[in-house]
C-alpha cells in the first residue's frame, strides 16, 4: 500500500511515552495519595498488564501505530473533534473504579475492577476497528471474551440483551457539559453478541493498561460492528428483556441502527460504507462484511434482512 | 483624483497584506504535511481545513457591501474581487481533495456521492456555481457583460454561500457548533441585504427623480468595481 509521505515520523519528533505521561503519573498518584489510598502498581495508563497470553484472535494486517490509536478518538465524552480525547481525557480517574452488572441475572454484582482484571486470563487479540465515519484501524487489545463474566452473574432466561452505560461525571468528562449527545452514553447487543467469543471485555491496548482516551478502565470491543458500538468507561451492564435504545439510535434513528454491523452493502446516508481508509494509508481499500469477521459471526445473523436490520 | 495617490499607496499595502494572509492557511497545510502534523487521518485533515477557509473566505467576500454601507468606505470594495477567488482557490483545493486524493479518480463513486449523500448533492453545485463567477471576475469581462448584468451574475454567491453552509450542516454527525456559526453569518449578512432593499425602495418611492440612476452606478464610485451586490 503506498503511504502518504507524511505519515513517517522521524524518531526524534515522538515524545518518549515515559515524559508525557509522567506529568499525568505524577498529578494521578497524588491525587490517590491525597484521598489516602496508594494507588496499585497497575492501573494507569502506560502500566504494563501482567500475564497476558496471546490469542488465535489476530489478523494478519499490519497494526496501527500507539501514537495514531491514542490520538485519533472519537470519544464526545472528551470533546467532539478527534484530538480532543487525548488532550482531556486526563481528569478522568479510572480508580477507584466499580462495574455494577445487575438486570436480569441470578447473581447481580458490583465489581471492583481489580476484581474484574483479574477474573479471567488477560489475553492479547489483534482486531480490526471500522468506523461508520469509513475510516479503520488495526488495534492489538488486551482483554478476555465478554463471555467469562456473563456465565459468572448467571443471566435468568428473561436475559434478552445487555446494555452497557459508560461514567456520567461532567467533572471529569469535559465534553458531557455539552447536550450534544443524551448522557450517559448506553449501547446495547443482543445475549448471543455479547456472549460471542469475539466479543470482547477490554482493559488494554499494545499491552498496556487503557489510555483514558480509549475507554480506561474498561470497556467492549466488537470488532464486526462500526466502532460506536463498543462502549467506553463501562461503569454499568445491565441485562434486559428489552432490546436497549442505544445513544446514537436516539441521536439518528435514520442512520444509526440497533446493529451497527460493518456492511459494504448498506450505505449510511453520510458515508458509502463499500470502502474505508485505514488510517496510515493513501489508498482506500474495500470494506469486508461483518469487518472480515464474517466466518465468526454470519450465523448469529441467519435469515435476517440486514438492510432492515442496519 | 490627485488627493487619492496616498490612499492608492496604501491600497496596495493592505492587498499585499490581505494576499499573504489569505495564503496562511495553505502554508500551515502545506509544512503540516511536509513535518506530518496533520494528525493520523491527514487527507481528512486537508478537506476540512480547505472546506473551512471556501466558507469562511465566502463570507469575507459578503462582509464588503455591507461593511462599506455602514462604515461608508470605499476600499473594501476593491479586496471584494481577491477575496472572492481565495473563496473559489480554496474551494478547487477542497473538490480536488477529494475528487483526487480521498477517492483517486473513482469517478463511478463520485458520481453515486453526488446523487446519494445529500451533502455532497448540495456541495458539488454549490461549488460548480462559483467557476463562472471566477470566470467573469476580471475587469474585461465585467466590461462586457455590463454592470447590471455582472451584478445579477454575481448574486450566485449568495446561493454558493448558501449551499455551502448546508453542506457542512449535513456533513457534521452531530456537532452542529462550527455549521450553526456560518450559518448565523450568512443570516445576517444576507439580512443585511433585504434590508437594504426595502429602505432603497422606500427611499425611491420618496424621493422620484434619483430612481434612474441607482447608488451603485454612479460615477463618484470610482474604477470598474462599482456594484454593489
Amino acid at each position: 500500500m503506498a503511504k502518504l509521505p507524511s505519515s513517517r515520523i522521524p524518531p526524534s519528533e515522538i515524545t518518549p511515552r515515559e515524559v508525557y505521561q509522567s506529568r499525568r503519573h505524577f498529578l494521578q498518584l497524588s491525587l490517590g495519595l491525597a484521598a489516602g489510598a496508594l494507588a496499585p502498581g497497575v492501573g494507569f495508563a502506560g502500566d504494563k498488564l501482567a500475564g497476558v497470553t496471546s490469542s488465535k484472535y489476530v489478523v494478519p494486517d499490519q497494526p496501527t501505530p500507539l501514537k495514531d490509536v491514542t490520538r485519533y478518538n472519537n470519544f464526545y465524552e472528551f470533546g467532539t473533534d478527534k484530538e480532543s480525547p487525548a488532550e482531556t481525557s486526563g481528569s478522568l480517574k479510572t480508580r477507584p473504579w466499580t462495574v455494577a452488572v445487575d438486570g436480569e441475572v441470578h447473581k447481580p454484582k458490583v465489581f471492583d475492577i481489580d476484581e474484574l482484571l483479574s477474573l479471567a486470563p488477560l489475553e492479547e487479540r489483534i482486531y480490526r476497528l471500522r468506523c461508520v465515519e469509513a475510516w479503520s484501524m488495526v488495534v492489538p487489545w488486551v482483554g478476555y471474551s465478554l463471555a467469562e463474566l456473563i456465565k459468572r452473574v448467571e443471566p435468568t432466561g428473561n436475559a434478552k440483551y445487555v446494555e452497557f452505560t459508560t461514567l456520567h461525571d461532567p467533572q471529569q468528562m469535559p465534553g458531557q457539559r455539552s447536550d450534544v449527545l443524551e448522557w450517559p452514553y448506553r449501547e446495547g447487543l443482543r445475549l448471543d453478541e455479547a456472549r460471542h467469543p469475539l466479543t470482547l471485555l477490554t482493559f488494554g491496548l499494545y499491552g498496556e493498561v487503557l489510555p483514558n482516551q480509549n475507554g480506561a478502565p474498561v470497556r467492549i470491543v466488537v470488532p464486526w460492528k462500526y466502532g460506536f458500538k463498543s462502549a467506553k468507561s463501562i461503569v454499568r451492564i445491565r441485562f434486559v428483556e428489552q432490546q436497549p435504545i442505544s445513544t446514537w439510535m436516539r441521536a439518528g434513528p435514520s442512520e444509526y441502527g440497533f446493529y451497527a454491523n460493518v456492511n459494504p452493502a448498506v450505505d449510511h446516508p453520510r458515508w458509502s460504507q463499500a470502502k474505508e481508509r485505514r488510517i496510515g494509508d493513501f489508498f482506500k481499500r474495500p470494506t469486508l462484511p461483518f469487518n472480515g469477521y464474517v466466518d465468526d459471526v454470519a450465523p448469529l445473523y441467519a435469515g435476517m434482512d440486514l438492510a432492515r436490520y442496519f | 483624483m490627485k488627493g487619492k495617490t496616498v490612499l492608492e499607496q496604501q491600497l496596495v499595502w493592505i492587498k499585499t497584506v490581505v494576499f499573504l494572509c489569505a495564503l496562511i492557511p495553505l502554508a500551515k497545510l502545506g509544512t503540516g504535511a511536509f513535518m506530518d502534523n496533520l494528525g493520523a487521518n491527514p487527507i481528512e485533515k486537508i478537506t476540512r481545513t480547505t472546506g473551512f477557509w471556501t466558507l469562511s473566505f465566502l463570507m469575507l467576500t459578503l462582509t464588503v457591501t455591507p461593511l462599506r454601507r455602514l462604515s461608508g468606505w470605499s476600499w473594501p470594495m476593491r479586496l471584494r474581487r481577491m477575496l472572492g477567488l481565495f473563496a473559489f482557490f480554496y474551494g478547487s483545493l477542497h473538490f480536488l481533495t477529494y475528487a483526487v486524493v480521498d477517492q483517486f479518480f473513482d469517478w463511478d463513486g463520485i458520481v453515486k456521492d453526488i446523487a446519494k449523500r445529500p451533502y455532497i448533492t448540495v456541495g458539488f453545485p454549490s461549488f460548480l456555481l462559483m467557476i463562472p463567477l471566477a470566470v467573469t471576475s476580471t475587469d474585461a469581462m465585467l466590461r462586457r457583460l455590463g454592470g447590471k448584468n455582472w451584478k445579477r451574475l454575481h448574486r450566485l454567491s449568495y446561493a454558493t454561500a448558501l449551499g455551502g453552509v448546508v453542506h457542512y450542516g449535513w456533513l457534521v454527525k452531530k456537532d452542529l457548533s462550527n455549521p450553526i456559526v456560518f450559518a448565523v453569518l450568512l443570516a445576517l449578512l444576507l439580512g443585511f441585504r433585504v434590508l437594504l432593499r426595502c429602505a432603497e425602495r422606500n427611499g425611491r418611492q420618496r424621493a422620484v427623480p434619483r430612481a434612474a440612476v441607482p447608488d451603485s452606478l454612479t460615477p463618484s464610485d470610482s474604477g470598474v468595481r462599482k456594484t454593489s451586490g
